[in-house]
């Protein structure tokens, strides 16, 4: 579906994205995983046409993204970004605005198609409930499934999320997520995910991309990629990989100092 | 969606009507009062003689004026607000009046209208101000991405350097020019010229038809730069024409009656206050809203402290600034967070 060849980039600055090589099949829920400045977001914004390539290309379905026209583009690939500007209007109205991609320039009103796509969105989010509330007075976890909404309203058939769990409780989390999971197995969405826990990043994803400093550290299943020699070395932490006892995915625990002064003094 | 659509026509009949009450008011008040009906009567063509006279040579005019510059300012205001989705934004904020308001200074102490005819100064104002985007856009757009606060204090300071400006072309300039100079920075509706008045309403009209060619593009941009790019907007190419268009908007506007300041400030926010901030509505509804707010304080400015004329600017700045203080302790209007 999405494919990054020797893709190199980044900001003015000295970070730089360098050589990363990954390719994504339809239907797959894809987790970037690293450290803090690792440069997931970086890599998650090189395929939304926010940042340009230096070198390398990402294609999307064999077409290289710059070469797509950026509307088209927003009716293939949906992002749910942390940028996202709040506003005063109903989350009925912001989730509207993800049909903006389908509408011709001097569309002044939604067509009945447009209403029903965002009413099938807002069903599968469980935002219908609160389609008059004011976007800017709901609260966070309810606020990520009106992104998500409003993404789903584009007919995407890839769903790029940046974090979507975070400052959420584990009850909107795993909500959050177990909606992700949904739509992937039952719209077939294919799904990016930049996620900062590990854990929950190896409980719902197919495949994982461990970044570290700006390089591919690790590809692969959950079970080959959360591996206590990969997370040690790259997190620079002790911890403990042990199977969730319900699902069988590795978790990892950290080890508090104490606990880990002491092995090594015996050492 | 019908619900939508019919809210919207009514807030747009409910604006027609208020800017035609507006207006006949504005005909009727004056040194010569004319009632209503009678004034209605005259428009219709019937009557002639002393009030026909004063209805269509020096009310009409300026009614009409009032109109296409109160509704091209505040179309200006959602532009720009829109574009950088920070509520202080407006052409005079930005330096865009200012430069406007130099080219215009300087059409008159080169005498350039012998050269460039009636049209000559709209056309200065025009370039005026999309000079002073040229600069901004060079000096604070590195690398094709528009940084907004430098864009924000450059057009500050853009602004301070036109008004010095205009002294040094009031210093340099003989009597006479100073005179025309002063007359038209006072800011006025009053401009002898039919066929200026026809290129100020057919310019501002076909600025708000043009507008609509951009309603998805603001309404998108309201969630911000990367999410419009997300919903597939060219975001600069966008940001570019809506630039330019509220450019000739306010160039035009400045040359023919002055720098009127907070027309594009308040009135799109209280539009946007009652209306809601999707640009399908809010275009058409500031546009109305603004002709009828100049026609109104244009009457007042020229009947208040009757038989002499207060500049108009006086007038919008009273009302609009104390409106906007009011508006913003009262309730939140801002377009976005303005990062």
């Amino acid at each position: 579906m999405i494919e990054a060849r020797g893709l190199t980039c980044g900001y003015d600055s000295s970070f730089f994205l360098k050589d990363i090589n990954l390719k994504v099949k339809n239907g797959e829920i894809m987790g970037i995983i690293g450290p803090n400045g690792s440069g997931k977001t970086t890599f998650l914004r090189a395929m939304t046409r926010i940042l340009k390539p230096r070198s390398g290309t990402i294609s999307f379905r064999e077409r290289d993204i710059w070469t797509i026209k950026l509307e088209e583009l927003a009716k293939m690939i949906a992002v749910v970004s942390q940028r996202s500007e709040t506003a005063m209007m109903s989350v009925e109205e912001y989730v509207l605005l993800g049909r903006i991609p389908h509408h011709k320039r001097l569309q002044l009103i939604e067509n009945k198609r447009d209403m029903d796509i965002a009413r099938r969105s807002m069903e599968l989010t469980g935002t219908l409930k609160i389609k008059d509330h004011l976007i800017d007075e709901i609260s966070g976890g309810e606020r990520q499934l009106a992104l998500i909404a409003r993404a789903l309203t584009q007919e995407p058939d890839l769903l790029l999320l940046d974090e979507p769990t975070t400052h959420l409780d584990i009850s909107h989390q795993v909500m959050v997520l177990n909606l992700i999971k949904r739509l992937n197995s039952e719209l077939g969405l294919t799904v990016i995910m930049v996620l900062h826990d590990l854990n929950l990043a190896s409980e719902y994803c197919h495949r994982l991309i461990l970044l570290n400093e700006g390089r591919v550290r690790k590809i692969g299943s959950p079970e080959e990629v959360i591996d206590y020699r990969i997370i040690e070395e790259v997190y620079k932490t002790l911890v403990v990989v042990k199977n969730n006892p319900v699902s069988s995915r590795p978790h990892v625990f950290v080890v508090s100092e104490e606990k880990n002064l002491r092995p090594k003094i015996e050492e | 969606m019908n619900k939508k659509l019919t809210k919207w026509f009514l807030w747009v009949g409910l604006l027609i009507a208020g800017l035609v009450a507006v207006s006949l008011f504005s005909l009727s008040v004056g040194s010569a009062a004319i009632p209503i009906k009678k004034a209605a009567g005259i428009l219709m063509g019937s009557g002639s003689g002393t009030e026909h006279t004063i209805l269509f040579n020096i009310r009409l005019p300026r009614i009409i004026l009032g109109l296409a510059i109160g509704g091209a300012l505040s179309l200006a205001g959602v532009i720009l607000q829109g574009i950088f989705r920070n509520p202080l934004v407006e052409p005079y904020t930005l330096g865009i009046s200012g430069g406007a308001a130099l080219g215009v200074s300087l059409h008159i102490l080169l005498k350039l209208n012998n050269l460039t005819g009636l049209a000559g100064y709209p056309l200065a104002g025009s370039i005026g101000s999309l000079l002073v985007i040229i600069l901004l856009y060079g000096l604070s757009a590195k690398k094709g991405i528009l940084k907004m606060q430098g864009l924000l204090l450059t057009g500050v300071m853009i602004s301070f350097i036109s008004s010095s400006l205009i002294m040094l072309v009031m210093a340099i300039s003989r009597t006479q020019d100073l005179h025309g100079i002063i007359f038209w920075i006072m800011g006025s509706l009053e401009e002898p010229s039919w066929t200026l008045i026809k290129i100020m309403l057919s310019i501002s009209v076909v600025g708000l038809f043009l507008s609509y060619f951009y309603q998805k593009d603001l309404n998108a941009l309201i969630l911000g730069d990367e999410e419009a790019l997300h919903l597939g907007v060219d975001v600069e190419r966008a940001k570019k024409g809506l630039l330019i268009l509220a450019c000739v908007l306010t160039g035009c506007s400045v040359s023919l009656a002055g720098i009127i300041g907070f027309v594009g400030l308040v009135v799109p926010h209280v539009t946007r206050m009652f209306i809601g901030k999707d640009h399908r509505i809010l275009l058409i509804t500031s546009y109305l809203l603004g002709g009828t707010f100049l026609i109104l304080c244009d009457t007042l400015a020229r009947t208040i402290i009757a038989p002499m004329e207060l500049p108009v600017g006086v007038i919008t700045g009273i009302f609009g600034g104390s409106l906007f203080v009011y508006a913003l302790t009262r309730k939140r209007v801002f377009v976005g967070g303005g990062s």
